[in-house]
């Protein structure tokens, strides 16, 4: 695997065509593996098709019996899983035992279990299949339960395989032994406990099909010992048969009808984006409907990257630490049209405050979310992509000099809120390297085609708000669940589903030390995501809050950590530290430069906030602003 | 929620804004839940470890399997407002072996639960406790010197209002099935779901 730094257009298709986008390369060409993917993935989830046929064992030149564990590998390899984050066990050893006469399979030893959940969502996202991670029964399967709730929170397409004792141990507190389909009941979209390894065709079959189909969720199969090692004679089923698993996709017409009318009655209407659009690849119809009506689309932290940023209509993040002017045109809005999100509180804030002018039309696949946090207007439960292609041709064109006097007010905002200082306020801050500075830069560097995955916190604020998005899904972020120590294990992820785009893991000095033993696993199977340590010595977003909302108490937020060069390098990772604005292109460029991982510590003003941000139980029209010091240059 | 009462909610110069309505009323009453699911091992966990979960409380719940083998229905009953107790639906729907879900709170239905009640009763007060059994069609299962068990078949409300008159002769044991339910006509909720 080979990083490519030769910038956009490397895909060849991306040249040609006339859209803006395919000009200016923000979806990858046909023919592009990324496009591949895509539609691969786009196809499993909407239809159930036959996979591939497997090798039989004895057209693998193998005399031996085919037993569970076989049956686990063919499901894997029929379901286009070809990658498996995991780590061993000894009721998983049937498994590792066969997993070397599938070389087809490459299975990524993580140093953790947490990293192998993590790094298949990091998959998952980049490319739009399912990520598959492994784990051995008792320890190994809680150390991914939170990998799986993280999944389960922002909607990630996931298969999740634990090993368990015997089954005639079930039960008896065995050795390594843990109810752990008890413990995944709640955070999984459904889950299995397979005895019979003539169940495990189907169970493979249904457990795919679960997770990928309408809202994608992970799914857990815990697998027991003799269920692995039994003989298995079962077939691949070619459909499966789920009476209580029937997702709507169309939206209603009679709803989509509704919808348009309100759109042409809106007078100032915003576009709400969420990880939706995203999953189901709706960004051309987005643009579309966003270009046909003039409307301006602001969207959720998941939906970052589901439009350019650079296009003029798109108007940027929204919620408690996005845009101030975002923040207002959704609070001055007479229309929202919610896409494929779930008005979270981190984006409502106090929902009495929430957009008091406007009315909403909310389209989710799951029928679950409408009007579960706020009243809607007018519902619709769909596909985001097919109630879009519906509705488009409904929609009155709208010229952009109709829309002109409320174009130009959100521009003047939108002035205004990127004057203030929190934006840009250049590379310094009060004598200090700035966070906000360091992100732009890495965003610049690669073009803002690369992956970047963030951590959780003021990292990946940061992230979200200043490193630039125009290819989708090239922001990859712990939303719901805000798991710390997430940004690394998923950019391993993403780079092994992704080998061409770069990939970078943006984190703060807490996340990292997390889960920062998955640098070893970067050197040993030769992934080569760039690490971008914002370095504070400080727990920065529990800092902040301490400084604003409790009174400067500053309890257990001073952090020490390693010196990250001299571990990067005991790992085999070159490091670099930048510590002056000057330093910081030089220190991108080098890591940039080397055929692998690298790391480097940027090391940040202790102190810096991110504004504006919305305090707790307040609304977005309540933001907190900075108290501005003049930068010392 | 209907997209065609346009109410704008257009900006008054120097007025507050309006508040966000939050969904539901916030008007609590009964609600009767009929669940259709699939009878298999870790169902019952799944819906009951999901109402919890979503923070509802569970008024009575009865389970059995159907005229199907394989298909099992659930009678739930819970207090909340309709928006509330339609996300508890919409919920229990997310979930794989659930098949159908229906609120037949304001359909005509038939309602029953059986009761068992072993009340204090001696040759003194006997009379009293059969003649109360008798207005409200309970029936007397078993018989002993100081006690008897009133078997009780009605609504909820009806074996509330026996078991509150039996109540001052001493009630040694109570047991409730818990509601079960089905919709008058020849409709059927299980209509949808044979296979």
């Amino acid at each position: 695997m080979e990083t490519t730094d030769d910038g956009p257009g490397r895909s060849p298709a991306a040249t040609t065509g006339d859209s803006p986008r395919s000009r200016i390369n923000h979806m990858p060409g046909a023919g592009s593996e990324r496009a591949e993917a895509i539609s691969a993935g786009r196809h499993e989830m909407l239809h159930d098709t036959l996979r591939k046929e497997i090798k039989s064992l004895a057209e693998r030149g193998l005399k031996r019996p085919r037993i569970g564990a076989d049956a686990v590998c063919e499901s894997l390899l029929r379901q286009s899983a070809e990658v498996v984050f995991g780590f061993p066990g000894g009721v998983l050893l049937p498994l590792y035992d066969v997993l070397g006469d599938y070389p087809e399979l490459r299975h990524i030893l993580v140093r953790h279990e947490q990293g192998a959940a993590h790094a298949a969502d990091g998959f998952a996202r980049a490319t739009g299949k399912v990520g598959v991670c492994l784990a051995t029964s008792g320890p190994g399967a809680t150390n991914l339960v939170t990998g799986i709730g993280n999944a389960m929170l922002d909607s990630v397409p996931m298969v999740a395989i634990t090993g368990n004792v015997v089954s005639s141990l079930l039960g008896k507190d065995a050795f390594q032994e843990i109810d752990i389909t008890g413990i995944t009941l709640p955070c999984t979209k459904h889950n299995y406990l397979v005895r019979d390894p003539n169940e495990i065709p189907r169970v493979f079959a249904e457990a795919f099909h679960i997770a990928r189909t309408g809202r994608p969720g992970p799914v857990h199969i815990d697998l027991t010992k003799d269920a692995l090692m039994g003989v298995c004679t079962a077939g691949h089923p070619d459909k499966v048969d789920l009476p209580g698993f029937k997702p709507n996709l169309d939206g209603h017409p009679r709803q989509i009808k509704f919808a348009a009318q309100e759109i042409a009655k809106a007078q100032r209407p915003v576009i709400l984006a969420g990880h939706g659009v995203l999953i189901s690849d709706a960004m051309d119809e987005l643009k579309e409907l966003a270009e046909k009506a003039q409307i301006p689309v602001a969207h959720t932290l998941l939906g970052v990257s589901a439009m350019d940023e650079t296009h003029p209509l798109s108007l940027g993040w929204v919620g408690m630490h996005g845009w101030k002017h975002v923040n207002k045109a959704i609070q001055s809005a007479d229309l929202l049209i919610a896409l494929g999100m779930r008005f979270d509180d981190r984006v409502t804030g106090h929902v009495p405050t929430f957009a008091p002018y406007a009315r909403i039309i909310h389209v989710d696949i799951d029928p679950a979310e409408i009007g579960k946090n706020v009243a809607v207007e007018v519902p619709i439960v769909g596909d985001v992509k097919r109630v879009l292609r519906a509705l488009i041709p409904l929609v009155e064109p709208v010229s952009r000099e109709t829309r002109a006097a409320y174009l130009d007010e959100l521009a003047e905002w939108r002035i205004e809120s990127e004057k203030t200082p929190w934006h840009g306020s250049g590379a310094w801050r009060n004598g200090q390297l700035s966070a906000d500075f360091v992100v732009s830069r890495i965003g610049e560097a690669s073009n803002h085609d690369a992956t970047i995955v963030a951590d959780v916190g003021q990292n990946q604020m940061w992230a979200a708000r200043y490193a630039g998005f125009r290819r989708p899904n090239s922001h990859i972020s712990s939303g719901g669940l805000g798991t710390m120590g997430y940004g690394l294990p998923a950019a391993m992820g993403a780079a092994v589903g992704l080998p061409d785009k770069e990939t970078w893991a943006i984190v703060g000095d807490g996340g990292l030390q997390m889960t920062s033993q998955e640098m070893m696993t970067l050197v040993q199977d030769h992934i080569p995501v760039k690490i971008a340590l914002l370095n504070n010595h400080k727990l920065g977003m529990i800092r902040q809050w301490q400084e604003l909302v409790y009174a400067g108490n500053y309890h257990s937020s001073n952090l020490l950590g390693p010196d990250w060069c001299k571990l990067a390098e005991a790992y085999g990772i070159p490091g670099f530290q930048a510590t002056t604005p000057a330093e910081v292109d030089e220190a991108i460029a080098s890591a940039r430069a080397v055929d692998g991982p690298a790391l480097i510590e940027f090391v940040i003003a202790a102190e810096q906030n991110v504004y504006p941000m919305m305090p707790a139980g307040k609304g977005l029209s309540d933001l907190l602003e900075e108290q501005f010091e003049e930068p010392k240059q | 929620m209907s997209a065609t009462d346009p109410a704008p909610r257009t900006a008054p110069a120097h007025t507050a804004p309006p508040a966000r309505p939050l969904p539901g009323d916030g008007h609590s009453h009964r609600h009767v839940l009929v669940a259709i699911v699939l009878n298999r091992p870790g169902v019952l966990n799944r819906v009951s470890s999901l109402m919890r979960a979503r923070n509802f409380n569970i008024d009575t719940l009865a389970v059995s399997h159907t005229d199907q083998p394989e298909v099992s229905r659930m009678t739930l009953t819970l207090h909340g407002d309709d928006v509330a107790v339609e996300q508890a639906a919409k919920q229990l729907y997310r979930l794989i072996d659930v098949l159908k879900v229906q609120d037949v709170t304001s359909d005509p239905t038939v309602e029953h639960e059986i009761a068992l009640i072993k009340v204090h009763a001696s040759d003194r007060n006997r009379g009293e406790v059969l003649t109360i059994a008798d207005m409200y069609k309970a029936k007397v299962v078993d018989l002993a010197a100081e006690s008897l068990i009133v078997e009780a078949t009605g609504t909820e409300a009806e074996v509330d209002a026996l078991i509150a008159l039996l109540r001052g002769f001493g009630i040694k044991e109570l047991v409730r099935s818990g509601t079960v339910v089905m919709s008058r006509g020849t409709g059927s909720i299980e209509e949808a779901v044979k296979r």
